[in-house]
């Protein structure tokens, strides 16, 4: 009886929501016309007596308004997703099964890549996909501490990358430095030993680095934070452009000395890694070892963040996220925290972009813009803020899917020849963002692991987690 | 009951201005050894002002604010000290500090203050638990050798680490949250927060307990359970406990001396029931004229 009746009262019901959800769709369709119209449906192009033409696009205005359209409408009657719980217990040593898969894929990447594309593919695979990916895994999880642990807002922190780049780049170049080393050592130590000896320094300038910001703006909180920080970037850019004598300007600094296998140059010669090694020589090995140098980085860097969160000063980086007057109140000198999230935080930045700087072998202000900054900050806001493993997706969904789409020749076939598939790569990045924000307002892994736990560690859902505005 | 000796925080022609607003107008009291001193007042009379004053969130504008641990000061020690820049000093047995000089977090960590909040300050993304351990971060800051020794499992700190987890679990019992120590404490009900902040509180063992409204929200039974709980702090760890509140149930029950505030102005001060009784106490509270406090007052001397 009582089901019957619920039947008949769902019908007008579901009518009415379908009612809805299409003049909702109606709606957003005659937004997306009005946004199309001017953007889309007429392109100027010039023929060969250099006139101008007006060439309509109807097509891709009424792709753009039913794409709108249908997206809109199955969003709005698809069927509400059940309840999350608000807590979630894992498995026992379900991270620790899932951590060592990863590792096992990491370490194995290069192999496998050489043997579905042999020599002369592998180079492109391992360092535009696997290097690349890797250098921002790291930064992100460098940028995590700070703005995911300790809620301080950072959108300067392409600067301690900078730092780091420069430092190495610099004093590896220096000819003083050199001399000096030749004199004392022996000329062949500086260009095999240089990585080593300066990946430490570089690291600790942009650890320094990061204490003389965190000064200034120890009293400063979200949007203010953020735009000083911001500016902070780019005063190092500025100075890295306008101080020719030291840094060379726009022209960048070139022969960095590469990386060498702890003392065996890259190279054909008779003390080289291949020759020491009976090997063939080939360019490989040098992408290989940066690959699994990378790989060492960022391992350290996460261990070390994982640790810290276990220890009294990540707490109170988490504590200090979640209400920084509590803190003050329990005896933790708030000052002290904060400057050593930027100085850590920056630290790892730094250690990135002495192996950038020695990956490249060449290094100019062009590579540390705003967009770097964005494109971290990003990968730690998408990944989750505060998780480890949404950082590591992040960076690899965002960094090799702007990669890949230089590999997608084929579209070509499909949208004409002059179709640029990396002229969207911005355009895909905004859209991926919008859609994560839509879908997951906290990040791909919304849940943050406890750092201690009495009997059962469960995860916390991210609506109870701060943000952080400090 | 009642701790002899020389007072634990003695409070001298403290004033706050904000502008050209006077919250707190030469006020002077102290709070005694091992005792609950409470302050009242109505609402706007610079209650919160004088707790934050203590605290350290903010500088007063003038006065003084000795806090002595240990065995009493002398006169001379004092004078000594204020007389010189420094913030706190060694006495015979025991250390002064003037908190007027202090930062926040060195009144909590040096001089052994801990406070709750009048709206609750927990951290709502961290377990119940986490909250009890942040709360021991300056011990066990050193113990992990500042993060270098930490970061390499040394055995001090993991020690260390078993210890503060004991701790919280004894916390835990005594405010009954044993069973949610590893939920968010944002999840927690009003009053189980409220029980936790003075949880976590009292794990950074303090000599004196600030407790901003502790009571505002709970139901009576809850109210009836929280005198029980501070009762048993102040008779079992010995901690004096300052306190601000409304509820009279809960000052008259348990405060062993309670001074009264009105517009930044002290108008009473001694125990619950002198205060009780103080006709300008009551006219503080019931808003009456001048002459009815007359009436009143001349009744009472009847």
């Amino acid at each position: 009886m009582s089901t019957a009746m619920d039947a008949a009262a769902t019908r007008p019901m579901a009518t009415a929501k379908l009612a809805a959800a299409l003049k909702d769709a109606l709606g957003t369709a005659l937004l997306t016309l009005g946004l199309a119209v001017p953007i889309l449906a007429l392109r100027t192009e010039q023929n060969i007596s250099n006139e101008l033409i007006l060439q309509p696009r109807w097509g891709y205005v009424a792709i753009a308004v039913a794409l709108a359209f249908s997206a809109r409408f199955l969003y709005l009657v698809a069927p509400a997703a059940p309840a999350r719980p608000r807590m979630l217990s894992l498995p026992r040593g379900f991270g620790r099964v899932l951590s060592a898969v990863l590792l096992m894929v990491l370490l194995l990447y290069p192999l496998i890549a050489l043997a579905l594309t042999g020599k002369a593919g592998a180079v492109k695979w391992i360092d535009n996909f696997g290097i690349q990916i890797l250098i921002y895994i790291m930064l992100g999880w460098g940028l995590n501490i700070v703005v995911g642990l300790a809620g301080l807002l950072d959108l300067g922190y392409v600067a301690f990358y900078a730092v780091g780049a420069y430092a190495y780049a610099l004093l590896a170049t220096s000819d003083p430095v050199k001399s000096f080393m030749a004199d004392w050592i022996g000329a062949g130590f500086w260009p095999l030993w240089a990585f080593w000896i300066c990946l430490p320094v570089a690291g600790l300038m942009a650890a320094f680095w990061g204490i003389l910001l965190g000064f200034p703006v120890l009293r400063l909180r979200g949007d203010y934070l953020a735009i000083v920080t911001l500016a902070f970037g780019e005063i190092i850019r500025l100075v890295l452009i306008n101080w020719v004598p030291v840094t060379n300007g726009y022209a960048g600094v070139s022969g960095i000395p590469r990386p060498s296998f702890f003392g065996l140059p890259f190279n054909d010669s008779e003390g080289g890694f291949a020759a020491v090694f009976g090997l063939e020589f080939t360019p490989l090995y040098r992408t290989i070892f940066l690959f699994y140098l990378i790989v060492a980085l960022a391992l350290l860097t996460n261990w070390v963040t994982l640790r810290l969160r276990r220890l009294p000063i990540g707490r109170a980086w988490e504590a200090l996220r979640e209400d920084e007057i509590a803190c003050r109140s329990l005896g933790i000198n708030t000052t002290n925290t904060k400057l050593t999230a930027f100085a850590i935080g920056a630290g790892f930045g730094g250690f990135a972009g002495s192996f950038f700087a020695a990956r490249q072998g060449f290094i100019s202000p062009e590579s540390f813009t705003f967009m770097e900054s964005a494109v971290v900050l990003s990968i730690v806001v998408l990944g989750g803020m505060g998780s480890q493993l949404g950082v590591a997706i992040a960076a690899f969904v965002m960094i090799g899917g702007t990669e890949i789409l230089r590999e997608l020749d084929w579209l070509k076939r499909i949208f004409g020849p002059e179709f640029e598939p990396t002229q969207y790569r911005m355009l895909l990045f905004g859209l991926a963002m919008v859609l994560l924000m839509i879908w997951r307002p906290r990040g791909l892994i919304a849940f943050r692991a406890p750092s201690i736990f009495l009997r059962e560690r469960r995860l916390v859902r991210a609506e109870m987690v701060k943000e952080g505005h400090g | 009951m009642h701790a002899s000796g020389p007072p634990l925080l003695t409070v001298e022609h403290l004033s706050m201005r904000f502008g050209g607003l006077i919250a707190v107008d030469d006020l002077s009291f102290s709070a005694g050894r091992g005792e609950i001193t409470a302050i009242i007042g109505p609402n706007g009379a610079g209650k919160t002002t004088v707790f934050n004053c203590i605290t350290g969130f903010y500088k007063p504008t003038s006065g003084r604010l000795l806090l002595s641990l240990g065995e009493a000061a002398s006169a001379a020690d004092i004078a000594a000290l204020t007389a010189t820049g420094r913030r706190s000093g060694a006495t015979a047995a025991g250390a002064i500090f003037l908190l007027e000089r202090m930062p926040d977090h060195e009144i909590a960590a040096r001089a052994r203050v801990a406070r709750t909040f009048q709206n609750i300050r927990l951290f709502p993304g961290m377990t119940v638990l986490e909250n009890l351990i942040v709360a021991q971060h300056n011990a066990l800051m050193a113990a992990s050798g500042w993060t270098v020794l930490g970061l390499f499992g040394a055995r001090r700190y993991v020690e260390a680490e078993a210890r503060a987890v004991e701790r919280a679990k004894h916390w835990l019992d005594r405010v009954a949250l044993t069973e949610r120590a590893d939920d968010p404490a944002g999840d927690l009900p009003y009053g189980a927060q409220r029980r936790l902040e003075i949880a976590r509180a009292m794990c950074t063992e303090p000599a004196l307990l600030c407790l901003d409204e502790p009571a505002a929200g709970l139901n009576p039974r809850e109210s009836a359970e929280l005198t029980d709980f501070l009762k048993s702090i102040q008779t079992e760890h010995g901690t004096s406990i300052l306190l601000i509140e409304h509820d009279m149930s809960v000052v008259m029950g348990i405060s062993d001396h309670v001074v009264v505030l009105e517009y930044g102005q002290k108008i009473s001060d001694g125990p619950p029931d002198h205060v009780r009784n103080d006709p300008k106490v009551i006219a503080a509270y019931l808003g009456v004229e001048d002459e009815e406090v007359a009436e009143v007052e001349a009744e009472i001397a009847r």
